[in-house]
Formats: structure tokens, C-alpha cells, sequence
């Protein structure tokens, strides 16, 4: 009897062994595709990553073309939808956290920005081509693009900055109120200021999705092939993964590995934007010790 | 300010300037308002634009044909407007990548909740969620620079383009939505249940299987469904790696497309304003709404449902 016991123990001993092994599998091979995917990147495209790359215009040759328009149409509807998405987003975290209290409205905003977040974002470019791009004639321009992403990253920069403003502790908001300040200075004075930090880390990291959404672009109609640079919001652009898609899916090799090399520099922007907004959390975390 | 209090100056605030105050305090709460409204209106915008062009699209079509044609091939004579083969295109890469992502996102997130000390789950979580903050259009190129040619040296008859490799690709970027949420639940699991397992002499494999898994199934279905409708409403691997021929089949190794799909390769071409063609992104892209936000209310209710039942 206590020898059938020990048997089955060791049995189930070893199992646990072997499916810890198994689980640790499932991880290590997850990794492992996001190594090989980076490495098959940068291979591919080294042969392109040069200074003129970075500086040239688009061209029909491989050996001549550059990414210089895309990557600085990119600059342009990120920075643009920044622009307009940072006072939007952080004036509804505020209404929601600060005003709102219990109402069926406010509930209903809440569902509604819950819903939004699980909306396809090429669902969003056609959104984007028919009220942006033809319902107010803004044609296919960098300012039709920056709304069309501002509307695709609100929920998740209202998300964010309501998870920031909470984290500003009560006491300091109670102070503010006994000194006889309203609802809007406490707000102004007090709750914003100590809550900067956390708020620009979630919306850059907001932004950097941005960065890297193509479907939505590709359906408000951002040009595959453009040859000036954008210099006022109304102006047609490209963007990063607009180029790479278009570079990807042409069949000779030269211009697969010229999407390759623009992979790297989207990757580095993305990656740059990151260290930033991890920059700055570390920078007001620390400030925010009490 | 102590100055004004000691030379006894009247520090009372006069009505007229306190009434401008709530005045200017009420405007501020209702711009704020508006601003929280915007949220409201983005629905409203997309339900509406969505059915205007979809009518539009349907008093060309009729939505019989729609729904029961097994052709779509609004490109060329003769034009046949059935969606089921854009449906079955994103139908297999739902499932395809299900079954990429549903293991080793469950695998990872047992691990992780389970047997992993705290020091490597604060260094390996983050490092999955890089999955999901790559690009997609990336995915796309590593799917048909990579993956294809990885699995046309092993499978003879798979196509350039493939539902295959985009179930793959596509599967692993969802797969720390899938690791990630059901961690979450799993993590959040009383303590006490798995103490009581582990004093009646279970393993750490049956107290994840036997006693965390059905405690958070909930939470792991959520997971599971959330994954799958991103599936669903991803695109641009599927543009890239899928190929572009609608049809009714489930042999994975074939080239297809899917509903997202097919909105990509129109919009990329130079179709006119107010043809079927056009309407037709439109009627597509309410199909696919009402699929993703089916499979989000669904997830939700689940969570829901199941959460009372836990604590019952």
C-alpha cells in the first residue's frame, strides 16, 4: 500500500518536473520569435542602413532610395496628434475623475471608452476617410491623419491619465481644498503638476502606437509615393509603416531589404520614445515621494 | 499676506468677484464635459458612417446576395458580392492563431503565476509585452521574409501566400494578451485556496491545473476571446502574408483573404468615390465591427457571469 503511494508520488513528482520544463518552453519559445524577428530584421537591412538612407527621397532605384519623407511625415502626425490628443485626453480623465461622480452619463462615457478601445484601428481609418478625409475636405493630409489617431489613442490616454490623477495622493488635494481653493484651481495647482510625470510617460507611450499603426493610414489614403516634404498641416504625406508596407510587398529583394532597414529606423524611433517616457517615470517617481 | 492681516485690511472676498468665480468654475466643468464626450461621439461617428455607406452599399447589392453568395469579387466581371469568403478568411486566421497563441500565452502565464519567483516575473512580463507593442505591418514583413520560406522548405504544396504563416505571425502577437490578462486572474486567485492544495499534498502542476485554472477560468476565457478578436481586426500581416484570394476553404496552406484584408487592398488602389467598390470597404467594415464588438461584450459578460459565481 505505501509502496503503491511512494510510486504514484514519484509519478507525480516527475510530471510536475516535466511540465515546469513545459511551461518554461512556452515562454523561451515566445522570446525566442521576438529574437529571431529582431535579428532577420537587422540583418536584412544593414546592407541599407547608411547616413543617406536616412536623407534621401524616395526613388524608383533601390541603390538611391531614402526614407527621409516617411520618417518625417511620421514626426508630423505623431507630434500633431500629441498635439491635440494630450489637451482632449487629459481634459475627459479629469471630467471622469474630478466631476463626473456617479451619473448615468458618466457611465455611459465609461462603456463607451471601454468599447472603443477594442475597436479594430482600421475600423478607425474608415471612420477617419469618411468624416475627416471627404466630410470635412481635409483631403488625405497630415491633419486628417492626427485626427484620425487622435480618435484611435484617446481611450487609451484617458485610461492612462485617470490612473495617474488617482495616484495623487488625497492629502495633498484635501490641503488645497481647506485652503478655501475650487474645484478647478485644486485641479490646476495641485493635482496636474504632481501628476505631469505619470500622465506625458502614458501618453507618449500612447503615441509611440501610434507610430506604428498602418491600416488606419492606408485606408484614409496616406501616399505610398510622395516626393516633398509636408510644411503645413493640409499638406499630403507618408508615413514609416506606410513605406515599409509598400517596400514589403514589392517582389524583388532590393526593396524587401529596403523595408527591412526602414523596420530599424521605425523600431528606433519607437524605442526612443519609450526610453523617454521610461525617463520620465523614473524622474517624477522619485520627485513624488512624500 | 501676514502684512494684510496685521495692518487689519478686510481679506473678505466681495460677492461680485465670488459669483464670477463660480461662473468661470461651471464653463470650466462643462468644456471638460465636452472633452469627455468626444469619446461618445467617436461611437456615434463610427456606427453612423458605418451604416450610411453600408445603405448606400446595399441598395446596390442585396443583402440575399451578401449573405449567401460564396463569391467576392468586387475587383472584376462578374461582380459577386458574398461576404462568407472574407468571413472564412478571417475565421481561419482567428482560429489558426488561437492555436499559436492559446498554448504558449497559457503555458507563459502558468509559469509566471505559478512557478516563477518574483524577480524573473518582473523581468520576463515586460519583456513578452514587447510582442505586443511591435508594429504590425512588422509582423507582416517577418511572416513573408521569414516564416514563409522557413515553412516552404518543410511543406512542399504551401503557397507564397499563405493563411499559415499568418496565423503564426499573428498568433504570436497576441500572445502576451493572452499571457498577460490570464496571469492577471490567475494572480488574483486567493492565496488561501492555493494553501489548502498545497496542504493536502498537491504539486505545484495540480494546484495550477486542478486548483488556479478552473478559480480564474473566467478570466483565462476573457483573455482567450479579447486575443482572438484582435485576431480579428488585424491587418496588416494578414495584407502582407495572406495573399489576396477570397475563397471557402480551411486548408490553411492556401492563399486567402480576410475582411480587414480586403479594405487594405482597396483602399490602396485608386477607387472612386461612391462606386459599390467603395461602399463595399464600408459594408465589409461593419461586418467586422459588429464581430469585435460581439466578441468584447461577450468577453466582458463573461467576466461578469463568472466572477459572482466565484465569490458565491
Amino acid at each position: 500500500m505505501t509502496g503503491e503511494w511512494q510510486r504514484r508520488r514519484r509519478v507525480r513528482q516527475r510530471l510536475d518536473r516535466i511540465f515546469a520544463a513545459v511551461f518554461l518552453l512556452a515562454i523561451a519559445l515566445s522570446l525566442l520569435t521576438l529574437v529571431v524577428l529582431l535579428w532577420d530584421v537587422v540583418r536584412d537591412g544593414a546592407r541599407w542602413l547608411r547616413w543617406e538612407f536616412l536623407t534621401s527621397y524616395p526613388s524608383r532605384i533601390p541603390e538611391r532610395a531614402g526614407i527621409l519623407v516617411p520618417l518625417v511625415g511620421s514626426l508630423w502626425v505623431i507630434g500633431l496628434t500629441a498635439l491635440i490628443a494630450l489637451p482632449l485626453g487629459v481634459a475627459a480623465a479629469v471630467y471622469l475623475e474630478f466631476y463626473a461622480g456617479d451619473s448615468w452619463l458618466s457611465r455611459l462615457i465609461e462603456a463607451n471608452i471601454a468599447n472603443l478601445a477594442g475597436v479594430p484601428s482600421i475600423v478607425y481609418g474608415l471612420l477617419g476617410l469618411a468624416i475627416f478625409v471627404r466630410g470635412l475636405h481635409l483631403g488625405r493630409s497630415v491633419l486628417a491623419a492626427a485626427l484620425t489617431m487622435t480618435l484611435l489613442v484617446l481611450p487609451v490616454i484617458i485610461v492612462a491619465t485617470r490612473e495617474a490623477l488617482r495616484s495623487v495622493p488625497v492629502s495633498l488635494i484635501h490641503g488645497a481644498y481647506a485652503l478655501g481653493a475650487t474645484r478647478w484651481q485644486v485641479i490646476r495647482t495641485v493635482v496636474l503638476p504632481t501628476a505631469a510625470g505619470s500622465i506625458m510617460t502614458g501618453v507618449i507611450l500612447a503615441i509611440s502606437r501610434a507610430l506604428g499603426e498602418t491600416a488606419p493610414m492606408i485606408t484614409i489614403g496616406a501616399w505610398a509615393f510622395i516626393t516633398f516634404l509636408p510644411r503645413h498641416p493640409l499638406d499630403g504625406f507618408s508615413v514609416l509603416p506606410i513605406q515599409i508596407f509598400n517596400w514589403a510587398a514589392r517582389p524583388q529583394p532590393a526593396f524587401q531589404q529596403l523595408a527591412a532597414a526602414g523596420i530599424v529606423v521605425l523600431l528606433a524611433v519607437l524605442l526612443s520614445l519609450n526610453a523617454v517616457a521610461i525617463w520620465l517615470r523614473n524622474k517624477y517617481q522619485k520627485k513624488a515621494e512624500w | 499676506m501676514a502684512n494684510a492681516v496685521a495692518e487689519g485690511r478686510d481679506l473678505r472676498v466681495s460677492p461680485r468677484w465670488r459669483d464670477a468665480q463660480k461662473r468661470r468654475e461651471r464653463w470650466i466643468a462643462r468644456l471638460l464635459l465636452l472633452a469627455g464626450l468626444v469619446s461618445v461621439l467617436t461611437t456615434v461617428g463610427i456606427v453612423l458612417t458605418l451604416t450610411v455607406d453600408t445603405v448606400q452599399f446595399f441598395q446596390q447589392v442585396s443583402l440575399w446576395e451578401f449573405l449567401t453568395d460564396d463569391k467576392w469579387t468586387p475587383l472584376f466581371t462578374p461582380k459577386h458580392f458574398g461576404i462568407l469568403p472574407l468571413l472564412n478568411g478571417t475565421f481561419l486566421v482567428a482560429v489558426g492563431s488561437a492555436l499559436v497563441a492559446v498554448p504558449l500565452g497559457l503555458g507563459s502565464a502558468i509559469y509566471l503565476s505559478e512557478y516563477a519567483s518574483d524577480r524573473v516575473r518582473r523581468v520576463v512580463k515586460p519583456l513578452l509585452e514587447i510582442l505586443a507593442g511591435i508594429p504590425t505591418v512588422v509582423y507582416g514583413y517577418f511572416a513573408l521574409t521569414y516564416i514563409t520560406p522557413l515553412l516552404r522548405r518543410y511543406i512542399e504544396n504551401l503557397e507564397v501566400f499563405n493563411a499559415l504563416s499568418a496565423c503564426i505571425a499573428v498568433g504570436v502577437m497576441i500572445i502576451p494578451t493572452v499571457s498577460s490578462l490570464s496571469e492577471d486572474a490567475m494572480v488574483a486567485v486567493p492565496r488561501s485556496l492555493r494553501e489548502a492544495a498545497y496542504a493536502l499534498g498537491a504539486t505545484r502542476l495540480e494546484v495550477a491545473l486542478k486548483v488556479v485554472v478552473p478559480a480564474a477560468f473566467s478570466g483565462i476565457v476573457a483573455a482567450i476571446i479579447l486575443a482572438v478578436s484582435r485576431a480579428v481586426g488585424e491587418s496588416m500581416i494578414v495584407a502582407l502574408a495572406a495573399g489576396s484570394t477570397p475563397k471557402l476553404t480551411l486548408n490553411p496552406l492556401e492563399s486567402i483573404q480576410t475582411m480587414t484584408g480586403f479594405i487594405v487592398q482597396v483602399s490602396q488602389g485608386d477607387v472612386g468615390y461612391g462606386t459599390v467598390e467603395y461602399y463595399s470597404i464600408y459594408a465589409v467594415g461593419m461586418a467586422l465591427f459588429l464581430v469585435t464588438l460581439a466578441m468584447n461584450l461577450f468577453a466582458r459578460w463573461v467576466v461578469r457571469r463568472y466572477q459572482e459565481g466565484v465569490r458565491a
